[in-house]
């Protein structure tokens, strides 16, 4: 396959970046796009050039590092799939492919394709925990949980992170991620105890790191690699509502 | 003893993005109610100018000897107009915060990701928000219709909607509204938290059909004008 590939190349935080016009001419339709990226690098190496940085680490699907918006998708053209998953048979010979990175102010660009995402951390450690004291591991059948709350918080649970909902939503906004995070932790007995608190504090870190709101669009879980469901959000929704009106201590 | 400053409810709502969010799904709640109420009333034109003018007349007489004439047309109106201040302010500050959460765009155009009801809500919103001055110009005040104050409300609406460009501008605010409503009460119902991966089906096709029956119900009216059928 020969494709045009069009990347955004960013030396630092501070350089203006541009789209790059890269050819190649030996892709192959089974190589994932990451190994595609890796091709281009060799060859840049090669020609003494800086190659392309993108982050990347379990490359099957799991570790939510790898994220790119290939063609204006975050994580490209597949539904349910992380960019390290996606094949190039998904492309045609003679494409041309507009790769960019993450775009949000709470995503500032490290290099090229690389973003910062600790922002996400931020949210995470202003609730999304439970405090217990850690051990050895308590007998699994002591405390009883539900068919549907445990089918609902794993759904939530399998979110990896990878900030692909920020990067799709027209506001700019976590809250697919922050959403999940409540309801894997909020629909089991172990999350109860900080149930109010971790949904109101983990909103409220939210809107504080420039993120957008939520308006319930629906981009984020389109292109979600793990279909997180939109009712998260409802789910997050009803937690900071119901603590805001029950008066819960948040600050 | 520690005092734990706390917040009051009502400035802990407004500072966060759902809080914003559940303002303007009550206030949308309040023009649901009113422009289903508008929308039936104005159906009653099918039956004739006597029908429609004694439904104006009523609405003014309202509850009269409590609130006086006109008490309740002017309470709805006080209802109305700070809603739709809360309505505009807590979505003009979203879509602020949502301009600044994204500085840098993207330089290949993305797919129609969400739906299209959901990404012109602002901008329908805004049409929405200038036929509003129109309407009530035209058929409250009558500044812009073509007949004298003191005539009855159905010539009013018949001499209005002769004029082709204005039944145009009303059809596609209408068309504005429906989709308005097609998003913001799907939207509201998952800002209350009532959505579940469940019943989400269900609740958008809710409020589909609740957008095209308001739709419809309100776009007749000219339609039927346009056409002579009501004369």
């Amino acid at each position: 396959m020969k494709l045009t590939l069009r990347i955004w190349r960013q030396a630092s935080p501070e350089a203006k970046g541009k789209m790059q016009k890269y050819v190649l001419d030996d892709v192959e339709p089974d190589m994932s796009f990451l190994e595609m990226l890796d091709v281009l690098n060799e060859k840049l190496v090669i020609d003494g050039k800086d190659p392309v940085s993108f982050d990347h680490d379990c490359r099957e699907g799991i570790c939510g590092s790898c994220g790119m918006v290939i063609n204006g998708n975050a994580h490209g053209p597949q539904q349910y799939t992380t960019t390290c998953q996606l094949h190039m048979r998904h492309f045609d010979d003679g494409d041309t492919i507009d790769i960019e990175p993450w775009r949000a102010r709470a995503f500032p660009v490290v290099k090229d394709l690389v973003v910062d995402r600790s922002a996400l951390d931020e949210i995470i450690k202003s609730g999304g925990y439970i405090s217990v004291n850690t051990g050895s591991a308590p007998e699994a059948h002591a405390i009883p949980v539900d068919k549907v709350s445990a089918d609902d918080a794993f759904d939530a649970a399998t979110c990896i992170g990878c900030g692909a909902c920020v990067a799709a939503c027209p506001n700019g906004s976590s809250m697919l991620f922050t959403a999940a995070k409540v309801t894997h932790l909020g629909l089991l007995p172990q999350g109860q105890p900080e149930r109010q608190s971790r949904a109101v504090n983990m909103l409220t870190r939210q809107d504080e790191l420039d993120f957008g709101g939520c308006t319930n669009v629906g981009a984020c879980h389109e292109v979600c690699p793990k279909g997180i469901p939109l009712a998260t959000i409802a789910q997050l929704n009803h937690d900071v509502l119901g603590a805001t009106l029950t008066g819960a201590r948040s600050d | 003893m520690v005092i734990t400053p706390q917040r009051n409810i009502v400035s802990r709502t407004w500072g966060t993005s759902v809080g914003k969010k559940s303002v303007i799904a009550v206030t949308g709640a309040i023009f649901l109610l009113y422009v289903t109420a508008h929308m039936l009333g104005n159906l009653k034109v099918f039956f004739g100018i006597e029908s429609f003018d004694a439904y104006a007349q009523h609405l003014r007489e309202i509850g009269e000897a409590i609130v006086g004439y006109e008490g309740v047309l002017w309470i709805a109106r006080v209802v109305l107009l700070s809603s739709l201040v809360l309505h505009m302010w807590a979505a003009f500050s979203l879509w602020y915060k949502a301009k600044r959460a994204r500085p840098v765009g993207y330089q290949h155009r993305q797919r129609w990701e969400g739906s299209y009801a959901a990404r012109t809500m602002r901008w329908g919103g805004v049409i929405i928000a200038l036929f509003l001055v129109w309407h009530i110009l035209d058929l409250t005040t009558g500044t812009v219709n073509p007949l004298p104050g003191e005539s009855s409300a159905y010539t009013k609406l018949v001499a209005s909607f002769d004029r082709w460009y204005v039944s145009l501008f009303y059809i596609l605010a209408v068309v504005a509204l429906g989709f308005h409503i097609r998003h913001g009460l799907w939207s509201a119902i998952q800002t209350f938290g009532a959505n579940s991966a469940m019943k989400q089906n269900a609740l958008k096709t809710f409020a589909f059909v609740v957008a095209a029956v308001i739709t419809i119900g309100f776009a007749v009216v000219p339609l039927a004008v346009m056409t002579g059928l009501v004369r």
